[in-house]
Order: C-alpha cells, then structure tokens, then sequence
C-alpha cells in the first residue's frame, strides 16, 4: 500500500526506504549531541581529577564527619571590623579601602579534615574573613600562618594527597611513598623546608596569617598590581611551647583564643606586600624577595567569638574569589582550584546534619 | 499544509538567540562543576548569563501573549499536538525557574550574586545551609531535565523538516511556506 500523501504523520512513511534513512539520522544527530554533553560533564572520562575527586580525597584520608569542612574542619567564629587607613585606595578602588570602618565576621580554624582533633604544636592555623561594605559587595579570604603554600598547583596538591592516604594495614601514611613525592616535587621539598624553618605561635591571636595566592589589585586608574597580603599581628609573637600541648586540653589554641578575648579586643595590620614584574604570581611555593614594598592598609579589630552553629560562620564557604571591585584573582591555578573544591565541600556538609562542633564557647559569661 | 503561518520575525530572532545561549550556558553548567582548572572563568559567565537568559525569557513570555505563535497543522495527530504544546510550556517554566533557582540558591548559600564587577543582586532568600543543599540539587535535576527536553524538541523539530516535511521547521527557521 502506497504511503497515503495527505497524511505525511503517518508511519507508513518509514517504508520508503529514504525516509527510514533519514530517521536513522536524526537519531545519530541526537546521539552525537547527548555524547558531546556527556563528554563536557566528565562522565566519559572517570578518571579524571574533579573537584568532586578533591572532596573524595580528604573524604577517604579523614573519614566522612557529617556537617563538618572537609578540610579545616576544627574551627570557632569570630566577629569584629576593619578600620581601613586610606593608604591601600593608590593600589584598589575596593571600598573597603576608603578611609572608614568595615563590619568583618569570620573564622579561625585549623588545616585539617578531623573535627574532634587535639590542638597541636604543627597543627597549621588559619584565619578566614568576609568583609562586609555597606554596598552589599563582599570579599572573603582563607589565610594560614605559614609561609608559603607546599604546592604550586592543584594536581601535585592532589598527587600529594594521594601519595598520603592511610595504609588500609597501619592506618598510617606510608613514609616510602611521602618520601617519593617530596623526592620528585622540588618546589614542594623547598616549601616545607620554608614552612619547618619557622616557629609555630603560641595561640591565635600572636600569629600572622598570610594570602600565600598571589592576587591583583585594581585602582580607580585602572592599574592592576600584583599584591599578596597578610595580617600582621599586634599581639607580640611567643613561640610555641612544648608543655603547652603536653597539658592535655584538647582545644587549648582555641580555649587560649577566649581567654585572650575576655582581657580586651584583639588586632592585626593588614599589610599588602607590593609584587614586582617578575615576581611569580601563579607559583604560592615561592616567597618574594624580602625588600618588597610593603603598605599598611587599615587594623582588624576582632572582639567576638562564638561556637559554630545555624547560619553563622559554620554555613559560610569562605571562597577565595569571592571578591568586591577591585580585588581580582591573579593566574595562581590554585585559586580556581580552591574555588571549585570549596563549592562542592559547601554543598556537601550544607545538606548534612549538623552536630556540635569541638569548640563550645561560653558566651553567657562573656557578657558584662 | 502549505497554508501553514510562520512565526513573527521577532519571535524567531528570540528563539535562536536564546537557543544558543540556553545550550551554551548547559555545556557551560556541567562543564565547570566538573573542572578544577576552569571553573573559575566559566561560572564567571554562567551567572550573568543565567540571569539575561532569565530576562530574554520574561521578554520572550510577554512577546509571545502580544504575538501569539502559529497554529500547528490541522492535519497533525492530536497526541502530537498535545505533546507539542505541553513541551513548549515545560521549556518555558525552566527557562524562567531555572536561572531563578540559580539566584535563589546563591542567595540561600549567603553568597554575594556577582555578575560583573560591582554589579550584584540582591539576595532573594534568607541565608539558610539546608535550602541551599536542596536547590543545588534541584538546580542539576532541572538543568539535566531542561538538556533532555531540549534534544526531544530537535529531533521533533527535524521530524518535521525531514519527515512529516509539513512547514513546522520552517515557520521557526525561513519562515517560507512549503
Ligand atoms: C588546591 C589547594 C587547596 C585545596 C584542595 C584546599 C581545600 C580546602 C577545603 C576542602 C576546605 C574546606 C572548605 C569548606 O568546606 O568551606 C578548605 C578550607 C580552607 N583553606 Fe584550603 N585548600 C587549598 C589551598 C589553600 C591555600 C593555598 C590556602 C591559603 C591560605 C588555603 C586556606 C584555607 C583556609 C584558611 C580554609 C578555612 C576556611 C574556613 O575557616 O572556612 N587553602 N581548603
Ligand atoms: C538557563 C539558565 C541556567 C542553566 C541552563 C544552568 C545550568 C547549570 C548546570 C548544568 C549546572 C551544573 C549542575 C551540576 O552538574 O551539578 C549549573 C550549576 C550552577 N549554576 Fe546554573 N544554570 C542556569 C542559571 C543559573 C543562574 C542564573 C545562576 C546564578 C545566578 C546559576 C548558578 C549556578 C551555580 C552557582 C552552579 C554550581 C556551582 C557549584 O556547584 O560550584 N545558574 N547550572
């Protein structure tokens, strides 16, 4: 029977042999663009290193704490403001460089993916902010107090990360294969070199922590300057002492935190060291030349703490390029990098129940 | 068939251009959560577009209440009409929902919506970590649905033009009556 021409929805079309060839290319033409999309996602190529991979790794090297940072997990909030000076308006026109005050919440907290863990001589600490102007922008940023970061890029990051996954029969990293990968890292072995030459600070608030991304800053001009910053402590820096450890409370950074903020607010300079043309911008392991010009932009007054809970810092992702005008991200890889692995460590504890964190702070008896 | 109208000039001009943006900003989505290197720069882009798109798809709702689209043939099954129109309303819920939610769940994250510079939206929900989890997932489930919809939509769309051969294709393309 012949196709009925009034009808061309007619399945009988398919009989003509040209018709069915056009279907079967239609389906190719579907097939190749769902493939394309499917290659786009990763789905093709299982082996390759995602941000979800990052988020898997320090999943399997700490256990899955529910709620909890997957990385910098031990942590306490704090809140306070930053009194800019006007001298950083020459290098950005950010607003919270204008002469004035800004309010800043954030987080100290230390490197590590273990919630419960004990306060250590080497545990690395961290401070992490949001600058909040009146103007709804907003700048975070994840300092540490060491040095230099150990790796220049995300994926020796990774391979590290790889190389110190616990041995299923010691529960220990394999000392042979984290002798490997600093035997074939240069730039890692210089960086822990830099990072094990200086002493650890007795608590919080006498440590200085540093950008250790390079980042650019961006003034009304439009000239962009290479700038890496740190907060510079006021509080004198006493070194670590042994017995301090050695005491047996669990949380003494943090403990030694509120005692120091029961006798008063505490300070830092922000200082922004000044990059020159061939100083690296996208390499953390290496310090710049010590005679860079340095600019003391404003002090950070820190004068609250609280236990991580609902919507305070716990519920913040303290990415790095979340930035204001004025402030850009540099060509550093690991920014995009932290970037990514921040977001997707967020969405995962986001949705998880929360329990309480190691840290309780007793603030009924901090009010006067 | 040959009296089939075809699509108002703006019309069309809306549906390729938003065509080629929706598509993009899909490769775009899957591609930077899957990336440690580019994600950056790419959800650079996927916020200011998402929200053009949302807009393009405001002004596309309202170009379509002013200039309705043409009847599709008489001669078509009334299943396949069915279908037709149900899809073209799906496509139009997710092209508004979806860059919404991508607002919505930023805003529920506590993180700034920065589309350029110091140009930002305000937050349209409360801080709140559990909202976030699940418009996050709800923003993938939706972004996969809308990629889906968009592949039956060509290969009905190439029915049309190779095999039913009834001005469909064309009242969206040459706008030529066959
Ligand atoms: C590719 C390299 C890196 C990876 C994969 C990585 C990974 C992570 C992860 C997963 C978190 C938890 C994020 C969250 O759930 O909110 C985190 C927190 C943090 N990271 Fe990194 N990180 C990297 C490099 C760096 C560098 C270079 C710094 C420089 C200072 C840094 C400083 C911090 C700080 C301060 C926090 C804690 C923020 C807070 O208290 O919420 N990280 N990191
Ligand atoms: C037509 C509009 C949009 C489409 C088609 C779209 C598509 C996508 C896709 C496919 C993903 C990846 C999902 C996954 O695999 O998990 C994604 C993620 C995302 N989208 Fe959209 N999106 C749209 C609008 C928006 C808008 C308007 C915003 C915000 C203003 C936004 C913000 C985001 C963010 C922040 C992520 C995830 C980043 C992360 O998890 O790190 N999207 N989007």
């Amino acid at each position: 029977m012949p196709p009925d021409k009034s009808s061309p929805y007619d399945l009988a079309v398919l009989r003509q042999g040209k018709m069915l060839r056009r279907l079967v290319g239609i389906g190719i033409i579907i097939g190749a663009s769902a493939l394309c999309f499917a290659a786009v996602a990763g789905w093709l190529s299982p082996d390759k290193v995602t941000p979800a991979s990052f988020v898997n790794g320090f999943q399997q090297a700490n256990g899955i704490h529910p709620g909890f940072r997957r990385n910098h997990a031990k942590g306490v909030c704090i809140a306070g403001s930053f009194a800019s000076n006007g001298q950083g308006v020459r290098l950005s026109k950010s607003v919270i460089f204008q002469p004035g005050t800004t309010p800043v919440t954030g987080r100290f907290a230390l490197a590590g993916g273990m919630p419960m863990m004990a306060d250590g001589p080497k545990a690395v600490r961290s401070m992490a902010l949001s600058f909040r102007p009146a103007n709804g922008e907003e700048w975070r940023t994840g300092m540490n107090d060491i040095p230099v970061f150990p790796f220049p890029t995300p994926t020796d990051f990774y391979e590290q990360m790889q190389a110190a996954m616990p041995d299923p029969a010691t529960g220990k990293p394999d000392p042979a294969k984290l002798k490997a990968f600093v035997d074939n890292h240069p730039k890692t072995a210089q960086a822990l070199k830099a990072i094990g030459a200086k002493p650890f600070s007795s608590g919080f608030a006498d440590a200085s922590y540093n950008s250790l991304d390079a980042f650019r800053f961006v003034n009304e001009a439009g000239t962009v300057t290479p700038v890496r910053w740190t907060m510079a402590a006021v509080d004198p820096f006493v070194a670590q002492n042994p017995e301090q450890s050695a005491a047996g409370d669990k949380n003494y950074l943090f403990d030694g935190l509120a005692a120091r903020l029961k006798q008063g607010p505490v300070q830092w300079h922000l200082i922004v060291t000044i990059g020159q043309a061939d100083d690296p911008t996208n390499d953390a392991t290496v310090i710049w030349p010590d005679d860079r010009e340095k600019v003391d932009v404003g002090t950070l007054t820190i004068d609250h703490i609280a236990s991580e809970a609902d919507g305070n810092c716990r519920d913040i992702n303290f990415d790095p390029l979340v930035l204001p005008n004025g402030i850009e991200a540099s060509d550093d890889p690991l920014l995009s990098a932290r970037s990514a692995v921040y977001s997707r460590s967020f969405t995962r504890r986001a949705g998880e129940d929360k329990t309480p964190s190691a840290v309780q702070i007793d603030n009924a008896a901090k009010e006067p | 068939m040959s009296q089939h109208q075809p699509f108002p000039v703006f019309s069309r001009l809306l549906h390729w251009l938003m065509a080629i943006l929706i598509l993009a900003m899909l490769f775009i989505g899957i591609g930077m959560v899957a990336s440690v290197t580019d994600y950056h720069w790419l959800v650079s882009i996927h916020k200011p577009l998402g929200i053009l798109i949302l807009v393009l798809a405001v002004i596309r709702l309202i170009n379509r209440l002013i200039n309705p689209p043409p009847a599709l043939p008489a001669e078509m099954p009334a299943w396949q009409r069915w279908v037709a129109h149900a899809s073209h309303i799906l496509l139009y819920v997710l092209m508004i929902v979806l860059p919404l939610i991508g607002w919505a769940m930023l805003s529920a994250a506590g993180n700034p919506v920065v589309l350029y510079g110091a140009l930002h939206l305000p937050a349209i929900l409360p801080h709140d970590a559990m909202l976030y989890a699940l418009l996050r997932q709800t923003h993938t489930v939706l972004a996969l649905l809308l990629f889906a919809l968009i592949l039956a939509h060509f290969a009905a769309a190439l029915l049309h033009a190779l095999i039913f051969r009834d001005g469909v294709f064309q009242s969206m393309t040459t706008g030529q009556r066959r």
